[in-house]
């Protein structure tokens, strides 16, 4: 019997809806019966599945034993007694289970700071945490550096604010330091509205210890004695994890009065979000934090001068936070020397969409985009071929596929019109439209628009109305530059970053794929087969065996003919639902 | 929680010390929104009604504040809760056939209930699961990678929790 057996199993979101738990079950139980001793750790999902797909089948297992690392994949509970009698007990893995070539793949070309720890360690357990050297930082911090000692390293690092804006976090911290005043905030940002993102989400399930950690950092350096962690409520599991870590936190002497026996006292609260995303924007979030509708103001004066209860306030993003720890441990020389002159560090992005291996990845900036396409994501799926991908969400724009070589940095992405944003980051196909890909993020928007400054509520709404005729075929002459127009001036005119913002995705889009929009303004055509009011489907004849499949499927019985004989499509009857389209092996249908 | 049980002075904690009453009364109403939505599960009137004696806040205020954000529903909900996310990923991966299907299979458009109050189908911004794209949650649990084979389940699990 081997006695050092450590099995993890991925318990994220992803790995719970794939079943992690009834797995987990699955080796308690057939350890017991088999009577071996085993510490199973709860294993999160996003270090090792990455939600790349992988748990989309299955769940993601960790066998160590003796030091040797095998992982399996696909793991279903009836599969379980066999690793246990094979591997564990008489030392053969289970070749054909085993995670296969494009698993290494994915994991090479990364560098993991943020994520170093996670996937590896309990989230729910804080000694898991501390093993790792987990408030080490905080330790050395508090005994043998000033305030001022530890701003100067998060400035030296060249830590930028992950949130979206990309702002120098030693300088904030700076300023807030030298404001005086009674009373001082900390907020963590972990409201995460950019639809097509998880990145805050699987950081704070991973390993929440460590935002928490760099929050105490941050706020002996600013001088802040309360904080809040503003997350969203669609998030239940990462908030049940906080909440324990928290209390863990309080009990080790990490939280509370006289941390570690210094003269420091800190607290963190949680506060809910109720569903808006304009509240991830910083006035927003004190507005909701203070019960009110969640609004943004004009700045200035920023939080950092007037914020939460018009106090002092640094607000920072889950990411920027959990690289802190990190930083103070390793040096600011070591996290400077990744990435490029003005973009330094790591950053972790949410590769999804028409992607091979899709998941959670972290970069090192200024990695060129063909490696992480490429390298890192596998390809596109299916085959198909590459059109663009899509980063900084609602707020960002597209890179076309003759841009594939451009480094993933703020500067770099800004010039070609997107930006690096939350670090969401959507791979977009042959498949795909673009003026269709417009409109999903304008209604997004439009929908999300508060509605304070009319700039951003009425603009968002024409600019949407523009993008609906054209995809349903009544676009007009001039409509491109019609779009631009408005676009630039909701640009330029709205209140804050949410309207500040919103356009992007259309500009761009127009910048890269204009001959798409001509498409379905002249043509009243959809290249990519999309949008629904542009499509006919028609039988090809020569393809056309006859054989009833198409009829037989079709809802509206808009097909007619008789067996053998070449069928057809009613136009009138059509509902474009495309069934007849999936359901003929010949080919005989087209579309278009 | 009853309303009249609030406790501004608890809710708020110590910040209540450096703001104003009508401040701090208000810091505490989207706290207090929650946790009458957990007991009701809806913001029912006369609670409002009440919620804005106790706090002697006008009722237009409280209702301003409710109505801004997403999470609060005026109306009674559905024992089983469907969200369809129609984030980007789930978009690009046909989120709108799902949402679609079940509209038709149900007969309620997004945002509406079901008569017998069985189900209430919403769409989401996004669960943060996008490998797994498209994806639906009932109630919390969440299901991924819905193919039509999925869809048929899908259909079938809230069918059957309804009796
Ligand atoms: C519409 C809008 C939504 C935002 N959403 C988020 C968010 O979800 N998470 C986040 O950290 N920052 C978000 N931000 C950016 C914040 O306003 C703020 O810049 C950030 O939290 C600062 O933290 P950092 O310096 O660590 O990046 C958003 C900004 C805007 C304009
Ligand atoms: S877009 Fe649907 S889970 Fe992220």
């Amino acid at each position: 019997m081997k006695n050092d057996l450590l099995i993890k199993i991925c318990m994220g979101t992803g790995g719970l809806a794939a079943g992690g738990s009834e797995v987990m079950d699955a080796f308690k139980k057939q350890l017991r019966v088999k009577g071996i001793k085993a510490d199973i750790s709860k294993h999160c999902s996003i270090h090792r599945v990455g939600c790349r797909g992988l748990c989309a089948k299955d769940v993601l297992v960790d066998i160590i034993l003796n030091n040797v690392k095998t992982t399996y994949q696909f793991i279903k509970p009836y599969m379980v007694e066999r690793i246990i009698e094979e591997h564990v007990i008489n030392g053969n893995p289970v070749e054909e289970w085993a995670v296969t070539e494009d698993y290494h793949q994915f994991h090479n070309k990364q560098i993991k700071v943020v994520l170093s720890d996670c996937g590896n360690i309990d989230p729910e357990d804080i000694e898991s945490y501390l093993n790792v050297g987990g408030y080490d930082a905080l330790k050395q911090v508090i005994s043998t550096m000033s305030p001022k000692d530890t701003i100067e390293i998060i400035k030296k690092s060249g830590l930028r604010g992950r949130g979206g804006a990309g702002f120098p976090t030693g300088v904030k911290w700076e300023i807030c330091f030298k404001e005086t005043s009674s009373q001082k905030y900390i907020i963590c940002n972990a409201d995460e509205g950019d639809p097509g993102a998880f990145m805050d989400r699987s950081v704070i399930e991973g390993n929440p210890h460590a935002v928490i950690e760099g929050m105490i950092i941050g706020a002996y350096s600013t001088g802040a004695d309360k904080g809040y962690v503003y997350i969203r409520a669609e998030y239940p599991l990462a908030v049940e994890r906080l909440k324990k870590a928290l209390n863990q936190a309080r009990q080790n002497k990490f939280l509370g009065k006289n941390i570690l026996g210094k003269k420091f006292d800190f607290d963190i609260k949680i506060k809910l979000g109720a569903g808006a995303f304009v509240c991830g924007e910083e006035t927003a979030l004190i507005a909701s934090i203070e019960g009110q509708r969640g609004m943004p103001r004009a700045k200035p004066p920023f939080p950092v001068y007037k914020g939460l209860w018009e106090k002092p306030t640094v607000i920072n993003n889950v990411e920027t936070l959990a690289n802190v720890p990190y930083i103070i441990r390793n040096g600011a020389e070591w996290y400077s020397s990744f990435g490029t002159e003005k973009s330094k560090g790591t950053k972790v992005f949410a590769l999804t969409g028409k992607i091979k291996n899709s998941g959670l990845i972290e970069v090192p900036m200024g990695i060129p985009l063909r490696e992480i396409i490429y390298d890192i994501g596998g390809g596109i799926e299916n085959n198909m071929a590459f059109k663009a991908v899509q980063t900084g969400g609602p707020s960002g724009g597209c890179i076309p596929a003759d841009l594939l070589d451009i480094k993933v940095d703020y500067e770099s992405l800004a010039q070609v019109g997107s930006i690096v944003g939350s670090g969401g980051m959507v791979v977009l196909d042959e498949n795909d439209c673009m003026v269709n890909i417009a409109k999903f993020f304008l209604q997004f928007t439009q929908s999300e628009s508060c509605g304070k400054c009319i700039p951003c509520r009425i603009g968002t709404k024409r600019l949407l109305e523009i993008l609906e005729r054209i995809t349903c075929g009544k676009g007009r002459e001039g409509d491109i530059e019609l779009l631009e127009d408005l676009a630039n001036d909701v640009k330029a005119t709205s209140l804050c970053g949410l309207g500040q913002t919103a356009p992007n995705p259309i500009l761009s889009t127009i910048r890269y794929f204009r001959d798409e929009y001509e498409a379905h303004i002249t043509k009243k055509k959809c290249p990519a087969g999309v949008c629904k009011d542009l499509l006919s489907y028609v039988v090809i004849a020569e393809f056309c065996k006859g054989c009833g499949a198409c009829k037989r499927v079709c809802p509206s019985s808009a097909i007619s003919g008789e067996k053998k004989a070449v069928h057809k499509i009613d136009p009138d009857l059509c509902v474009k639902c495309g069934a007849c389209f999936e359901a003929c092996k010949f080919k005989a249908i087209g579309k278009g | 929680m009853r309303v009249e049980d609030l406790d501004v002075n608890e809710m708020i904690g110590d910040v209540g010390k450096i703001i104003c009453e009508h401040d701090r009364k208000k810091g505490v109403l989207i706290h207090a929104f929650q946790k009458i939505q957990q007991d009701y599960g809806y913001l029912p009137g006369e609670v409002l009604m009440t919620l804005s004696k106790k706090l002697s806040l006008p009722l237009a205020e409280i209702y301003s504040v409710a109505s801004f954000y997403k999470q609060f529903h005026f109306s009674p909900r559905g024992k089983k809760v469907v969200r369809v996310c129609m984030g980007t990923a789930c978009h690009v991966r046909g989120a709108k056939n799902v949402l679609n299907a079940l509209e038709d299979e149900f007969g309620i458009k997004q945002g509406e209930t079901t008569d017998d109050l069985a189900m209430t189908l919403e769409t989401v911004g996004c669960v943060g699961c996008c490998g797994l794209a498209p994806v639906a949650t009932i109630n919390e649990d969440v299901v991924g990678d819905i193919g039509k084979k999925k869809l048929e389940l899908l259909v079938k699990a809230i069918k059957e929790e309804e009796k």
